[in-house]
């Protein structure tokens, strides 16, 4: 953590840590704007934008209509003119109609114009299950913005990296794609400093520490995870869990380092097990460490179908149960 | 001068459910007027249910049709034969009318993807959430029949909200260039979540955007039952059999509102005032409908107490069938991936099935 002198903090949710980073951004630097669909007056679908609106105004908190190719879009043309808007996209599930002005655009923007133009943008989505929401808006499809050169994807876990990263990521002169897990917005609460300060993209944390099997997960996967870890303890296997915070760039160092000490790994995401994360993380390791490497890599993830309605998501999204399972797997090979 | 070619708003009924002087009641029958009724409330009523289903947990959310029945349903009243809809999240009682028990719309909300199972020769596609997606979808199935040499109509559903939808535009563009017999029904609720009219569009009304695409767009009062019956009539016998030099498409806007929140997890009250609310409730379509059909001696007292009896045994017997199906099998989510299961898909199932039995249902649910 930096830039930060005092240790008065609030207990915030992740939503509200969102909202704290918009609000502290806009009154740092008026080039900040933010705009999607009901983030004005109705202070956004899950009040991630409360109270924006009443502070700054219709000029810097833009109630769109519903367009989202136009959202993304103009804010291409807003970025590289000179602003630093944030767009939302009101559930990742919709993102797609935005989908080419993100990869076609803001990730190339500063190839195409070698660097002549640059697009300092942030498109913010609530993204992933867990909450019996209707259909497309539970899905994770952070692998195929990973995929696409240009693009920053980060991904908190926690109130306190949420505004951390959120703030990085504004600051970004480079387009990021920040995606909420909406199973965390109001799950707990956590000690978030008042003043701004920056969590740096593209740096995962330990977030406990262990010596046989280490297990990458990030967003929502990680509270699960860590349950899973400390139930598996009793059982003997002690895991190091590593949130990755960023899915790209990923943090190589901090992976390979983490498996180099356990020799031993598991990868936890909601999205589909083909071409997911784990594929990306798995290749890594192999890449650097294969000597060390004790056992083969489990990938715990969503299965490589839609995801279901709600009857059935919790049969489709790893929960506590299978991510032991898969642990287990790696710790006996 | 910008609005210029807003077409004027149709209307048969007044707001006290009277005729208006210059107007023709359409060629229905005394026993289809009665029907019409019966599905306005039975809309009315099925709403009340889905609502309270969602509020005691029984169901996920639900996005309410309060005030915007004629919309949808005296539009799909029209239809014929195996003329198509497109619905919205928001469309159940034109799903109903065009043969598709309610059960299938309580079950997609009660997070089933049995609800989407339509029936063979029930001519619904299935509910389409992502806005204004369905419009090109509509504008291929109809290019398709018209090639096929059929004179089926098809009619996709959506909001005000969905017009500024790059889809719709790109839909309607090719409709008007191939010519294909599209009904685009636009049920304008005033709102698109907390989005007024002013903010969607600078157009003076949704219906003049059609001239864009070079065919003819339609104002409606989407809350009188009959005119919207009307205007969806013509529509469709044009898509059918236009006359010399014309288009097929129309673009239908119903100006109705939703008295309602947008959905289930929604608080109008942040962004909308309640004698708006008020004003409209004044043109409620059911108590016009109602007040013409008394009026006119096809309607009693005796005949309305049987209305609501057959409409609430619906509404019941709907929400019985749909919490007393089976729960979906996990394993269902496999099936209908590809038509063949790949070999990665089937190691899933069997992973997922091998899971199960070693530790029970019950250890994926907590
Ligand atoms: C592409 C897309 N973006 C956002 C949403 C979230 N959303 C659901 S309904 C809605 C408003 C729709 O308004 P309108 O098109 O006027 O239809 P109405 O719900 O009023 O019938 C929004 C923004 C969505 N479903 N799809």
């Amino acid at each position: 953590m930096s830039g930060t002198e005092t240790t008065e903090t609030t207990n915030l949710t992740l939503v509200q840590a969102v909202r704290d980073a918009l609000h502290d951004e806009m009154a740092r630097d008026d080039r900040v704007v933010v705009l999607g669909e009901d983030v004005g007056v109705n202070d956004g679908v899950f009040r991630a934008t409360e109270g924006l609106y009443d502070e700054y105004g219709a000029e810097r908190v833009i109630d769109t209509p519903l367009a989202e190719s136009a959202i993304a879009g103009t804010a291409v043309g807003m970025a590289a003119f000179g602003l630093r808007p944030v767009a939302e996209i009101q559930f990742m599930g919709f993102i797609y109609l935005a989908f080419d002005q993100i990869v076609s655009h803001a990730a190339r923007l500063r190839t195409r114009s070698q660097s002549s133009f640059n697009v300092p943008l942030v498109v913010r989505a609530p993204y992933g299950g867990g909450v019996h929401a209707p259909e497309h808006h539970s899905e994770s499809t952070e692998a195929m913005f990973a995929h696409m050169p240009g693009l920053k994807v980060v991904i908190p876990s926690t109130p306190y990296d949420t505004k951390g990263l959120l703030t990085a990521s504004i600051r970004d002169p480079d387009p990021v794609i920040f995606l909420e897990p909406k199973s965390r917005y109001r799950a707990s609460r956590e000690a978030v400093p008042t003043d701004s300060y920056t969590v740096p993209l593209g740096e995962a944390a330990v977030r406990r520490e262990g010596t046989d099997v280490t297990v990458f997960a990030w967003g929502g996967m990680v509270a699960p995870t860590l349950e899973a870890a400390e139930n598996l303890a009793e059982e003997g296997i002690d895991c190091e869990v590593v949130d990755l915070r960023t899915i790209s760039p990923m943090d190589v160092d901090t992976i390979v380092s983490s498996f180099e000490k356990t020799g031993r790994a598991a990868v936890v995401h909601e999205a589909p097990y083909t071409a997911g994360m784990a594929a990306e993380i798995t290749a890594t390791i192999q890449e650097e460490s294969l000597l060390l490497q004790e056992a083969p890599i489990e990938r715990i993830t969503g299965w490589d179908t839609h995801y279901p309605l709600y009857a059935s998501e919790d049969f489709y999204r790893p929960g506590v149960t299978r991510i032991e399972h898969g642990i287990r797997n790696a710790a006996g090979f | 001068m910008r609005g210029d070619s807003a077409p004027e708003l149709r209307q048969i009924l007044d707001e006290d459910g009277q005729l208006r002087d210059d107007a023709v009641v359409p060629d229905l029958t005394d026993d289809e007027l009665l029907e019409l009724f019966r599905m306005l409330k039975l809309a009315r009523h099925y709403d009340e249910r889905a609502i309270k289903l969602q509020r005691q947990g029984r169901m996920g959310t639900y996005s309410p049709i309060a005030g915007q029945e004629a919309g949808h349903a005296a539009s799909a009243f029209a239809l014929s034969g195996d003329d198509w809809i497109l619905p919205s999240h928001r469309a159940d009682i034109a799903s109903r009318i065009r043969g598709l028990g309610l059960e299938f719309h309580l079950m997609y909300c009660m997070g089933m993807e049995r609800g989407n199972r339509i029936p063979e020769d029930t001519p619904v596609f299935p509910v389409t959430l992502p806005i204004a997606t369905q419009i090109p979808h509509a504008v291929g199935m109809a290019w398709a029949s018209k090639y096929m040499g059929s004179d089926r109509v098809f009619m996709p559903y959506f909001g005000d909200g969905g017009t500024s939808e790059g889809d719709f535009h790109e839909g309607l563009n090719f409709a008007g260039v191939f010519d294909t017999p599209t009904v685009f029904f636009i049920n304008n609720n005033q709102w698109a979540i907390s989005i007024g009219p002013d903010q969607q569009t600078k157009s003076r009304t949704l219906a003049q955007k059609a001239d864009a695409y070079g065919f003819e767009g339609v104002r409606v009062d989407g809350m009188d039952p009959l005119a919207v019956y009307q205007v969806t009539h013509e529509a469709i016998e044009k898509a059918r059999d236009p006359p010399e030099g014309e288009l097929r498409p129309t673009l239908i806007e119903a100006l109705t509102y939703r008295f309602g929140p947008h959905t289930t997890s929604d608080d109008p009250s942040v962004y909308r005032e309640d004698e708006e609310l008020e004003r409209w409730e004044q043109r409620d379509p059911i108590p016009r409908m109602e007040t013409f059909l008394r009026d006119t001696g096809r309607l009693d007292a005796e005949l309305l107490e049987t209305i609501e009896q057959q409409v609430a045994d619906e509404v019941n017997e709907a929400i019985d069938i749909a919490e007393s199906v089976d729960r979906p099998e996990p394993t269902n989510m496999f099936d209908h991936t590809f038509a063949e299961p790949t070999p990665r898909l089937q190691a899933q199932r069997e992973e997922l099935q091998m899971l199960r039995e070693e530790y029970g249902d019950d250890a994926f649910t907590h």
